[in-house]
C-alpha cells in the first residue's frame, strides 16, 4: 500500500495549471461559465469542491486566508474548510475581512467593501441561472451563446403576474457587462448590489457541474429587473441587537419556543468589529471591550 | 443572553473522535482486519474497486473499514485519494477473450465453444439463512478437474461472423477520461462507458429495469456473462516495449438486442456492453442495457424513456456526486432561509391584506 503524500495546497501542479487556465479564460469573459476538468476533492461534492479548487489553484504561501459560510467564519463547513487549507498549505488564516488576500465564501458576502488586493472566491453550487427553468445543459448552453434570455424575463414577469413582484429572494440572476446572465450563487439578493463594479476580483467554482466563472475587477453588474418594478434588496427592517448596525444583513436567531426572535448580523467579523468600536445594540448595553475585559 | 455560536472548531474534533469510536464499537469484539474484508467481503470490495475506479483490494478493504461499512462513503474515500495519482499513461487494450474464466454463460446458445461454466454464484442458491455460517465452518473444499485447453471465444464474435450482430466498435486511439476532462454533450460511446462503469450499481440497476420493464423496450438477451482474470499490459515508450503490468479480475456482459433495421441498414443484433472490476453480473448486466439504451440516437430510435437519454443517464449515475449534492442540504442555510422567511411573510401579508380588502368589499355590498 503505497503512503500517500500530497502537494502544496493539495492539488498537483499540473490540476492547478488546468484550473488557471479556466479562470483566465473566465476572467476573459465575464460571466461566462467554462467547463473545467474539476477533480475529486477530498470533501463531498456539493460542500465547496469548486471553491477550494479556485482557492487551492490561486493560493501561495503568502497569502491570508478568510473562509466564511453563512458571512460567519465560525459556522462548520467554514472551519472544516479553513482547516484544509491550514493543513496542506500551511497559509495564514484570518477572520478580519480587511487582512485577507483570499476570502473563500458560500452565501454571502461580507459587509465591509473589498479591496483591489483581494480575491473573493464563491462556492457554486448550480452554476447555470437558467437550470431550473431549462435542465438540459445543451439547451442552456445554446441559450447563452444567443444571449437569448427570454425564458428568465419571462419567468421574472409571471412573478409579478402572480404576486405582485418578483419571488426570488437569493440565487437572484444578475446580467454581466451587458452580456452573460449568471448565477450569483445562492446569496440573498441583499448582496447582489456589492458584485457590481467591485474592486476586488470575484471568482466562482462549481465543482460537482465543472464550472468556472468570473466577474473582473470594476465589472458592471444588474441584478434583472423590470423599469415598472425595479430590483429591490432585501433586509429585515431592524438593526442589529449586538451591534446596532442598521445596514447589514441579519441572521433571525429562534430565541425560545414562544415566537422569540431576535435579529443579529450575518457577518460575524462586521458585527464584533462594529463592537470592538464601541457600537451597541439593544440587547448589550456595555461596550465590547469591557466585555470581553471582563471575559 | 444570545452569544453568536463558537467552537465549531472544537466541535468538528469532538465529533470526529466519537465517529472514531463509535466506528470501533466494542471493544471486546476482535477488531477487523483488512485481509478479512478483502477476503470474506469480496464483493464489497470488488464493487468499491469498481465504483472507486481503482483496482486495489487492500486500499478499498481499508476504506470499506473507514467508512464502516458504508460503501458509497468507501468509493468516495477512494476516489479522492485516487485523484491524487499521477498518469503515468494507458494500458493496452485489454482482451477478456483470452480471459482465464472462473465463470462464463450464455443465455443465447445451449452449448457454446468453451462450454458453459457456473463458477460462484449464487444463482440457483435457495436463499435460506444458513445457521452453519454464524458460528463458522470449514466449507468443503471445491470440486477440482483438470482445466479443459479450450479457448472461450467472445459468443457475440461467433454471432458477427454470420454478420447477424453489429462487428464490435473500433476503440478510439486515446480514449476519453471524464476525469479529465469535463463532460459534454453529447458525449462518445467512450466516455459514456466509463460513466456508466464508475456508475452507482443501484441508480444503473433501476435504470436497466426501466428499460426492460417497459420504458423503452429494449428485447435483450444475455449473449454472455464471463468473470475472470485477464493480463493487464502497458507499452513503456522508453523501453520500446510492452511490459506486464499484473492481472486483474473483471467482469464483462455482453447484452444482445433486437434492432429491426432502417431504410439504409438491414436488420440485426446490435450489442450493449457492461465491464467492472471483481465480480458484479448485477452491475454489468445493468450497465450493458443502458449501454444499449442509450445508443437510441445512433440507431435512430426515439429517445422516449429516461434509460435512453444520455444527459439524464450521465449527470445522475455517480454517486459520489449524487451524495454529495443531496447531503449538502445539511449544511447551514441560515442566511437563505432568512431571505425566504422574508419573502414568504410579504406574500402571506399581501394574501392576507387582499382578502380583508375583499370582505371588506363584500360587506359593503
Amino acid at each position: 500500500m503505497s503512503s500517500p503524500a500530497y502537494n502544496f495546497a493539495y492539488l498537483d501542479e499540473q490540476t492547478k495549471r488546468m484550473v488557471r487556465r479556466a479562470l483566465l479564460k473566465a476572467i476573459a469573459i465575464p460571466g461566462y461559465q467554462v467547463p473545467f476538468a474539476s477533480r475529486e476533492m477530498p470533501m463531498p461534492y456539493g460542500w465547496g469542491t469548486g471553491g477550494v479548487q479556485v482557492t487551492a489553484a490561486i493560493i501561495g504561501p503568502a497569502d491570508v486566508l478568510k473562509v466564511i459560510d453563512q458571512g460567519s467564519d465560525d459556522t462548520t463547513n467554514a472551519v472544516s474548510i479553513r482547516k484544509f487549507f491550514v493543513k496542506t498549505a500551511g497559509v495564514a488564516a484570518t477572520t478580519a475581512t480587511e487582512d485577507a488576500t483570499i476570502i473563500q465564501t458560500r452565501h454571502r458576502i461580507p459587509e465591509r467593501a473589498l479591496g483591489e488586493h483581494q480575491v473573493l472566491v464563491y462556492q457554486v453550487p448550480i452554476p447555470e441561472p437558467l437550470r431550473f427553468l431549462e435542465p438540459r445543459e445543451t439547451e442552456t448552453r445554446r441559450m447563452h451563446a444567443l444571449a437569448e434570455y427570454g425564458l428568465m424575463h419571462v419567468k421574472l414577469y409571471e412573478d409579478i403576474a402572480k404576486f405582485g413582484h418578483i419571488a426570488t429572494a437569493y440565487d437572484y440572476p444578475v446580467k454581466v457587462n451587458d452580456r452573460y446572465v449568471m448565477d450569483p450563487s445562492p446569496t440573498p439578493k441583499f448582496d447582489n448590489p456589492k458584485m457590481d463594479n467591485c474592486a476586488a476580483i470575484q471568482l466562482f467554482g462549481a465543482g460537482t457541474e465543472k464550472r468556472i466563472y468570473a466577474i473582473p475587477p470594476y465589472t458592471k453588474v444588474v441584478s434583472l429587473d423590470f423599469e415598472d418594478h425595479p430590483f429591490v434588496p432585501y433586509r429585515f427592517n431592524a438593526p442589529c441587537e449586538l451591534c446596532g448596525s442598521e445596514d447589514s444583513y441579519l441572521d433571525e436567531i429562534v430565541t425560545d419556543d414562544k415566537g422569540g426572535r431576535m435579529f443579529v448580523c450575518s457577518d460575524s467579523d462586521y458585527c464584533e468589529g462594529r463592537q470592538a468600536a464601541g457600537h451597541t445594540g439593544s440587547l448589550i448595553s456595555a461596550p465590547y471591550k469591557e466585555r470581553a475585559a471582563r471575559g | 443572553m444570545y452569544v453568536a455560536a463558537k467552537g465549531g472548531e472544537r466541535a468538528i474534533e469532538n465529533a470526529h473522535r466519537l465517529l472514531a469510536h463509535e466506528r470501533r464499537g466494542d471493544k471486546n469484539v476482535a477488531e477487523l482486519r483488512l485481509d478479512q474484508i478483502s477476503e470474506q467481503l469480496s464483493l464489497a470490495v470488488d464493487r468499491v474497486m469498481s465504483e472507486g475506479s481503482l483496482f486495489d483490494r487492500e486500499l478499498a478493504a481499508l476504506a470499506i473499514k473507514q467508512a464502516r461499512g458504508d460503501l458509497i462513503e468507501a468509493i468516495f474515500l477512494v476516489r479522492a485519494f485516487r485523484t491524487t495519482l499521477p498518469r503515468f499513461g494507458s494500458a493496452e487494450p485489454i482482451n477478456t477473450g483470452d480471459m482465464r474464466v472462473q465463470r462464463r454463460i450464455s443465455a443465447t446458445f445451449k452449448d457454446v465453444p468453451g462450454g458453459q461454466i457456473l463458477g460462484p454464484t449464487f444463482d440457483y442458491t435457495h436463499r435460506l439463512l444458513d445457521p452453519a455460517l454464524e458460528q463458522g465452518f470449514i466449507p468443503e473444499e471445491p470440486a477440482i478437474t483438470e482445466a479443459a485447453d479450450l479457448s472461450t471465444p467472445c459468443i457475440t464474435d461467433i454471432l458477427g461472423s454470420d454478420g447477424l450482430i453489429e462487428p464490435s466498435p473500433q476503440g478510439a486511439e486515446i480514449t476519453g477520461d471524464l476525469t479529465r476532462d469535463p463532460l459534454r454533450f453529447p458525449a462518445a460511446h467512450d466516455v459514456r462507458l466509463q460513466n456508466l462503469a464508475r456508475g452507482d450499481e443501484g441508480f444503473l440497476l433501476a435504470m436497466a429495469y426501466s428499460n426492460v420493464r417497459g420504458y423503452f423496450r429494449s428485447h435483450p438477451f444475455a449473449g454472455e456473462i464471463r468473470f475472470g482474470e485477464v493480463e493487464v499490459e502497458f507499452f513503456a515508450e522508453d523501453a520500446g516495449l510492452t511490459v506486464p503490468l499484473g492481472s486483474i479480475e473483471l467482469t464483462e456482459c455482453q447484452m444482445v438486442n433486437k434492432f429491426n433495421g432502417s431504410a439504409k441498414e438491414a436488420p440485426r443484433f446490435t450489442r450493449g456492453y457492461g465491464l467492472s472490476f471483481g465480480h458484479s453480473e448485477r452491475k454489468t448486466m445493468s450497465m450493458a442495457l443502458v449501454d444499449r439504451s442509450l445508443r437510441a440516437r445512433e440507431l435512430g430510435e426515439d429517445v422516449v424513456a429516461p434509460a435512453q437519454d444520455e444527459e439524464f443517464i450521465m449527470s445522475h449515475s455517480d454517486n459520489v456526486q449524487a451524495a454529495g449534492f443531496v447531503e449538502h442540504l445539511k449544511l447551514p442555510h441560515y442566511v437563505d432561509f432568512q431571505s425566504e422567511l422574508g419573502l414568504v411573510r410579504k406574500l402571506r401579508q399581501e394574501f392576507a391584506d387582499a382578502n380583508e380588502a375583499l370582505l371588506v368589499e363584500e360587506a359593503a355590498e
